[in-house]
């Protein structure tokens, strides 16, 4: 995988984030490794997000409902129920990407703006189950009470430490399969809907369906998120999947840089830090969010991650207009002799 | 992973490679052609009140060459979009190699092998130049729906990248970004991106437009040296570069079809010097 | 048995003539202007919130009703003058702006009038209830009734019928066109932006006294005029109108058949339009 990107400092830079965040914990209290445990779950769901927003060009405004989805069948499988920690997840990954294939009906259609609109209704419909199906979900209670399963190991993932290396495994493998479907003509469809979803049709592509696709493949990974979620917080409610959530998730891919699958996660891990910190000295936190989201949309409305990307092409060609910018991740071109792998 | 459940239900209509070199030698060059490429009955499309395109009547036979010309507002590019699909006719029937595709989605219509370039430049703004070319390679393969190989890993698509960069000329500028190349340069990959998939019926719609004398020139040479066996239907406003590629000229006028006839005789046509001269 | 169908179906379109005065300033600015506007429901919780001052300090409901909405629409236009403005005819960021805004909105509110659900005290004369045939209703919901249908009737007058309406529909069609006619698009969308939002804050302040006010208001309104919109198509005035109606019933009669499912109910119809008709039943194109 490494072999495909052209740009030293990224690969050092990966393999450094990497490094640290397999070492550095270890040193930790536990309030920072619970902390660092949230970033990687919401670093999930924001490069879900990323999926559709950043590479389909899909702006949806309901995301945190298949969070929700994911978050509330662990909570009441596990609370009521009693399963295994497997038979929850799965079955949480498994109900959101049901509810996001029936979803996806409606909304694959749509593009831009009235694609806001669907999935932002369809959100609030999810969260309104949650809120209102009191017998099923507790309502504005929420569920509690969600116990992190012994799994026959030696170690507890009770213990914070041992917990946050079960989530760093899934974070991992989340981005492993993201990434590759990024690089896979699949994803290299996705950009091109993006871009121009005219001229993929007249190219040939049934937009549609990618559309449809890229929405359930979202719609898994957030369910996945959401039921890390529930075992993290050992609490579920809907506040976890209305309106603002949703509203964050997208901040969290407009701040790290949409397109790029690291920048969301890296925007995910700042705005949990800000939120969990802001919070200590202020109530102020949405305030600060709705400022933040502003500025970011007035001056780096590309984002974190492709801001530092321009910045240091600009300084490595010295061209400030950066006229010649060279950008591509995949490199279709390869000159005969090369391997097909570059 | 394929999730594509819906290819049973449809009829086969994708002809792909091999099917191609293995269909009936009425479509080989050489024989004489007795299937038009493309048949347009009557075909018509309103907007609101207004009538576009108003039944219009061409035959243009496989591997010509027709250049349609007709003044601003004449519905030559309106009838562009009737035959790639972008609209749907309100009347008449769009007739490709005697299958009628009038009711046929657009990306279908991609399917059996018809292209076109668009006047206003419609790329892909962000994505580098070998990246656009390889959206137009794979588009019409199966394997645009899978997630868990690279793109990179498909010799098929990245050689035939590769050979459309070499030819158009773009090999340097492969890595750049569209939207940081010149306008010339764009329309060349407007028409490297419709020759990509090896339509046999190609739409160009002012392919010259906004292009330099020099660039002009070299977009000419180009058209003609493409494969012979392709159909193609060219919308120019440039009489010097129509007059140079056409065999057959058809000329429409507020959306009807006037005459056609060959560059002869339409430069001697005098209704056709009004509407232009009167025009202009 | 049909008292309470009737009751429910008075409230319903009570419900939904609350929804109209919200969904009415929603589709108007998103049919003409082609903006989303998040802080919609902000609005109409602003309104609620600045009449609920005004009130408690003049005992006026009319005074609370229109300084709410006067000063609501004065701050979406600035909004609209000061922010949206830097990136004309690009949808996604402006809505994205919007969205921030609702949020600081949100806090702000937060901030002055606390998290406690407030009701807004409803005028003297409106207060008690009537009887229609066997049921007993509430005066002040047959007001709200009356005062959306006003403000649909000057609406559609508004639009159909003065020139102030054809300048906007011209202004919609072609901002080129209507630039070179000599109208002044930018003060005509600024405008439209106010009234929408003086709409919305008056629709709070009605709404006052039936729903209250509290923090999370703005958002769960939001999403059901959405939802009116999607079924009623935007830029429509009918379609606001009976998508306002229809939803509102459709809540109402969900929440007292369905309780648990109410939220969900809504969902159904709005699928089924979204599904055959994805402009809305009045939209365009």
């Amino acid at each position: 995988m490494s072999g495909l990107w052209n740009s030293k400092p990224k690969i050092v830079g990966l393999i450094l984030a990497f490094l640290l965040l397999i070492a550095l914990p270890s040193f930790y209290s536990s309030y920072w490794i619970t902390l660092l445990t949230q970033m990687l779950i919401f670093a999930i769901l924001a490069m879900s997000l990323d999926i559709l927003l950043g590479y389909t060009g899909l702006s949806s405004f309901g995301h945190a409902g298949f969070f929700g989805v994911g978050a509330y069948v662990v909570a009441i499988l596990s609370t009521r129920y009693n399963m295994h920690l497997a038979v929850c997840l799965l079955s949480g990954i498994g109900l959101s990407t049901a509810i996001s294939a029936i979803f996806g009906l409606l909304v694959a259609h749509a593009a831009g703006v009235s694609f806001l609109i669907i999935t932002l209704a369809l959100g609030m419909t999810l969260w309104g189950l949650a809120f209102r199906w009191v017998s099923m979900t507790g309502g504005d209670n929420g569920i509690a009470g969600i116990v992190r399963p012994h799994l026959g190991l030696p170690f507890s993932l009770n213990n914070p430490l041992v917990f946050y290396y079960f989530i760093l495994a899934f974070f991992l493998i989340s981005l492993i399969l993201m990434t590759i479907l990024i690089r896979s003509p699949f994803g290299h469809s996705l950009k091109g809907i993006r871009e121009s979803e005219s001229r993929m049709r007249v190219l040939g592509y049934h937009t549609w369906l990618h559309k449809y696709l890229s929405y359930i493949y979202a719609g898994a990974f957030g369910g996945c998120a959401g039921g890390l979620w529930a075992y993290f917080n050992g609490f579920t409610s809907p506040y976890d999947m209305d309106l603002t959530a949703s509203i964050e998730i997208i901040l969290m891919v407009i701040l790290g840089g949409p397109g790029t699958l690291i920048g969301p996660a890296l925007g995910a891990g700042i705005i949990v830090f800000l939120k969990n910190f802001i919070s200590a000295y202020t109530q102020r936190w949405l305030l600060i969010v709705g400022t933040i989201y502003i500025l970011t949309i007035l001056y780096a409305p590309q984002g974190l991650v492709n801001l530092m990307k321009d910045l240091w092409e600009r300084r490595r060609t010295g061209n400030r207009e950066g006229e010649e910018r060279q950008f591509a991740e995949n490199r279709p071109g390869i000159p005969p002799g090369e391997s097909a792998d570059g | 992973m394929r999730k594509t459940g819906r290819g049973s239900r449809r009829e086969k209509v994708r002809m792909d490679k091999r099917d191609r070199k293995n269909t009936p030698s009425i479509y080989a060059p050489d024989h004489k052609e007795i299937t038009p490429c493309l048949a347009l009955e009557d075909l018509s499309v309103d907007f609101g009140g207004l009538r576009a395109v108003n039944e219009v009547n061409i035959k243009i036979a496989s591997g010509e060459r027709r250049v349609l010309m007709g003044p601003n507002g004449a519905g030559k590019t309106t009838l562009f979009n009737l035959i790639s699909g972008i609209y749907s006719a309100s009347a008449g029937r769009v007739i490709y190699f005697d299958r009628d595709i009038t009711k046929l989605p657009i990306h279908r219509r991609a399917e059996l092998g018809i292209a076109r370039t668009y006047q206003v430049t419609n790329l892909f703004p962000n994505l580098s130049v070998a990246e656009n070319i390889m959206m137009a390679c794979q588009a019409l393969s199966r394997t645009k729906f899978v997630v868990f190989r690279p793109l990179s890993s498909y010799r098929r698509f990245t050689e035939r990248c590769n050979e459309l960069l070499r030819e158009f000329g773009l090999w340097d500028k492969r890595n750049t970004l569209i939207k940081n190349l010149s306008h010339g340069d764009q329309r060349q990959i407007e028409v490297a991106m419709a020759l990509a998939e090896k339509p046999r019926l190609l739409l160009l719609d002012e392919p010259a437009a906004g292009l330099s004398s020099a660039e002009t020139h070299d977009l000419t040479l180009l058209l003609k040296k493409l494969d012979p066996s392709i159909t193609i239907l060219l919308i120019e406003h440039d009489m010097d570069v129509a007059f140079e590629f056409a065999e057959k000229i058809a000329v429409l006028y507020q959306g009807s079809f006037l005459t056609e006839g060959t560059k002869e005789e339409i430069k001697a046509n005098p209704i056709v010097q009004e509407i232009y001269l009167g025009a202009e | 048995m049909s008292n309470f169908l009737l009751v429910q179906t008075l409230n319903g379109i009570s419900f939904g003539a609350l929804l109209f005065l919200l969904a009415s300033g929603l589709s108007l600015i998103y049919g003409i202007m082609k903006i989303v506007n998040i802080a919609h429901g902000s609005f109409f919780m602003l309104g609620a919130y600045v009449g609920l001052s005004v009130i408690l300090r003049t005992h006026s409901f009319v005074l609370g009703a229109l300084v709410g909405g006067l000063s609501v629409g004065i701050l979406g236009l600035a909004m609209e003058r000061g922010f949206l403005r830097k990136f004309p005819l690009q949808p996604l960021p402006q809505m994205m702006i919007t969205l921030g805004f609702a949020l600081v909105f949100r806090d702000l509110a937060l901030l002055i009038w606390g998290g406690d659900p407030y009701t807004l005290p409803c005028p003297k004369i409106l207060q008690g209830s009537t009887q229609i045939f066997q049921a007993v209703f509430p005066v002040y919901r047959l007001f709200v009734i009356g005062a959306a249908a006003a403000v649909a009737i000057g609406l559609w007058v508004f639009n159909e019928k003065t020139m102030v309406g054809a300048k906007l529909r011209a202004a919609v069609d072609d901002h080129e066109m209507a630039g070179g006619v000599g109208l002044n698009v930018p003060l005509i969308s600024g405008c439209m932006f106010g009234l929408g939002s003086f709409l919305a804050a008056f629709g709070g302040v009605m709404a006052g006294p039936i729903f209250g006010v509290y923090p999370g208001l703005d958002f769960e309104l939001l999403s059901l005029a959405f939802v009116v919109v999607l079924v009623g198509g935007r830029g429509s005035l009918l379609g606001s109108v009976v998508g306002g109606i229809l939803v509102g019933l459709i809540d109402n009669f969900g929440k007292a058949l369905l309780p648990e499912l109410s939220y969900f109910t809504i969902f159904a119809p709005m699928a089924i339009i979204v599904a055959i008709k994805p402009s809305g039943l009045f939209g365009k194109e």
